[in-house]
């Protein structure tokens, strides 16, 4: 599956300073689905090269991340069990404290 | 003789009065000045306890057109006026509004001036800081003439000179739980233009349970975020974020940089937000925020999740009260604390580890054989370093600790005597971090200097760059 994944916020230095990724994610053998959960396992494995614990805690992101799925906050399509469709752009978001 | 000494006794003396007249007369003086200061104070003081009762004193006394503006109000503010979707109505709501600013920094600079000169009736600006130097890239409300002083009072006089027909009011302290109700009950809309995870926090509670709009903005590095709390039955900060991030993910700008003109962007579209809320025209951002990436010169904006029933401080069934605001530690929860100021120093490895920068300056003059290993970043060393030292960044020290020894073999050859391993970086934290491992790695002797760089400057060499 085809999807653009962004990091911001100070999240793309955790994969090698790159902002956007286009990726090609394989979904799920027996459904043929992929969901947010399956997604965020495969960037923690295939994407992110330094302190995993700056982006993941649990099986979910640490807190202080947001998750857009097409420009939408993934609490508002159904969290971790959200399916993602061919080109979707993913969205994550450190957010910012400074001034 | 006798007669002779007399003589230039009484001359002593009568030098002597008149030098004690000249001091008294320079002391009286300094009394005056003193007390005409002590007095102002009292007057910016008092003000700033008194509720932003906007309107009546804009006008004050000024003949007032049946619109409800004055003639002097129609002109300045005439381009204003002849937008339809604004018109009269959206300039008196301004002048009748009451908005306090957070933070006269990166963010504030601009909020603040837009602000004034755009016509609301009341501006509170809340900051504790001075200005500094190494402030006016970005905070550009701040002129050189007022580094040294107080940030309200410099952007006070600022809004002043622009708009004298509006009120503003000096709150020259930090916003803490301790005084936030007081200061944000004589407001309508709160500006969050700090620079700190706790009073992010904070000033969000604050709004919430003083029913306040909060219009939050932050900046860091290249990118910038711009959100509407706790409006129209929007979400709330809490709602959003309702767990701390580690404070490892809380960088600063004093630590990470920060191009001049984001936080500037992110700013007047906060002045933007608040306007468009005090004047009650257009869609305001509650509910959604925008993301602003310099770099890419690419604005997102994204829908964000509704109100939280289950919300901490704005849930159905919250239980968040003016009383446990005023005891909540914001600082034990976010675990970072709201000064830059109070940065906590870390003590990690033994005092044997460790020596001044003094002793080290001495070690030099002795000509003791050593290398100084400089752990900070490659684009920090390349703004200064001590002559000689070598830079392998903390996060490349693991990777390359066999430079580490070779260097040492190196400076052992030349002088044939052992040579010794110093670390030092910007502030004296990871150079305890490296040394740390460079002990537990093959190098049980290596030492950090005390207070980094920032100490090199104070104690041994004055014209060392600081940054
Ligand atoms: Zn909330």
């Amino acid at each position: 599956m085809q999807l653009t994944l962004e990091f911001g916020g100070g999240l793309d230095l955790l994969c090698q300073s790159v902002k956007i990724h286009h990726v090609d994610v394989t979904p799920n053998v027996e459904n043929g689905k992929l969901t947010l959960r399956d997604l965020l396992s495969w960037v923690r494995t295939s994407l992110i090269k330094e302190r995993p614990e700056m982006f993941m805690k649990g099986d979910s992101v640490r807190p202080g991340i947001l998750v857009l799925v097409n420009d939408c906050d993934w609490e508002l399509c159904g969290g971790h069990d959200t399916e993602l469709e061919e080109k979707d752009v993913v969205v994550f978001i450190s957010t910012l404290h400074g001034g | 003789m006798d007669c002779k000494i007399v003589g230039n006794g009484s001359a002593d003396i009568i030098h002597e009065i008149e030098k004690l007249k000249l001091d008294k007369k320079e002391i009286e003086n300094r009394i005056s000045k003193l007390e005409a200061q002590l007095k102002a104070d009292e007057a910016v003081q008092m003000k700033a306890n008194q509720a932003c009762s906007s309107y009546d004193s804009i006008l004050d006394g000024h003949a007032v057109s049946s619109n409800g503006l004055t003639p002097g109000m129609i002109y300045r503010y005439s381009r204003h006026l002849l937008l339809p979707d604004f018109g009269v109505e959206g300039q008196i709501n301004l002048a009748k509004s009451s908005i306090l600013v957070v933070g006269a920094g990166g963010l504030g600079s601009p909020v603040v001036l837009y602000l004034a000169s755009c016509g609301i009736g009341c501006i509170g600006i809340v900051d504790s800081d001075i200005v500094e130097l190494n402030n006016l890239h970005r905070q550009i409300i701040h002129p050189e003439a007022y580094v040294g002083h107080a940030k309200v009072k410099s952007a006070a006089a600022a809004c002043r000179a622009i708009n004298s027909s509006i009120n503003l009011v000096e709150h020259n302290q930090a916003l803490q739980a301790s005084n936030a109700l007081d200061i944000v009950s004589k407001y309508d809309i709160v500006v969050d233009a700090t620079d700190n995870l706790p009073s992010r926090y904070m000033i969000s509670d604050c709004c919430v349970v003083m029913n306040k709009p909060l219009i939050s903005g932050a900046a860091l590095g290249l990118e910038g975020q711009l959100t509407v709390y706790h409006h129209k039955g929007g979400p709330c900060y809490r709602c959003l974020f309702p767990t701390p991030p580690p404070t490892a993910a809380c960088q600063r700008c004093s630590d990470s940089g920060v191009l001049g003109v984001v936080p500037g962007v992110i700013g007047c579209l906060q002045a933007l937000e608040a306007i468009k809320v005090a004047s009650g025209i257009g869609e305001t951002l509650s509910g959604r925020m925008l993301i602003f990436d310099a770099l890419s010169s690419r604005i997102r904006i994204v829908k964000l999740r509704g109100r939280s029933l289950q919300c901490f401080a704005c849930g159905d069934h919250a239980d968040f009260t003016q009383q446990s605001f005023q005891s909540f530690d914001y600082e034990g929860f976010t675990q970072s604390p709201m000064s830059d100021k109070a940065r906590p120093k870390l003590s990690l490895i033994s005092d044997s580890a460790r020596i001044t920068s003094r002793e080290y300056k001495d070690l030099i003059d002795r000509q003791e054989p050593h290398i100084l290993v400089d752990v900070r970043p490659a684009h920090h060393f390349k703004i200064t370093a001590i002559p000689e030292s070598i830079n392998i960044p903390l996060s490349a020290l693991e990777d390359q600790i066999s430079l580490v020894d070779s260097y040492l073999k190196e400076v052992a050859k030349d002088s044939g005597k052992s040579a010794s391993l110093y670390v030092v970086c910007r502030r004296g934290n990871d150079s305890q971090r490296a040394v740390d491992f460079l002990s537990k790695n093959g190098f049980p002797l290596a030492k950090d200097i005390i207070g980094g760089l920032e100490s090199w400057a104070q104690d041994v060499d004055p014209s060392f760059p600081i940054y």
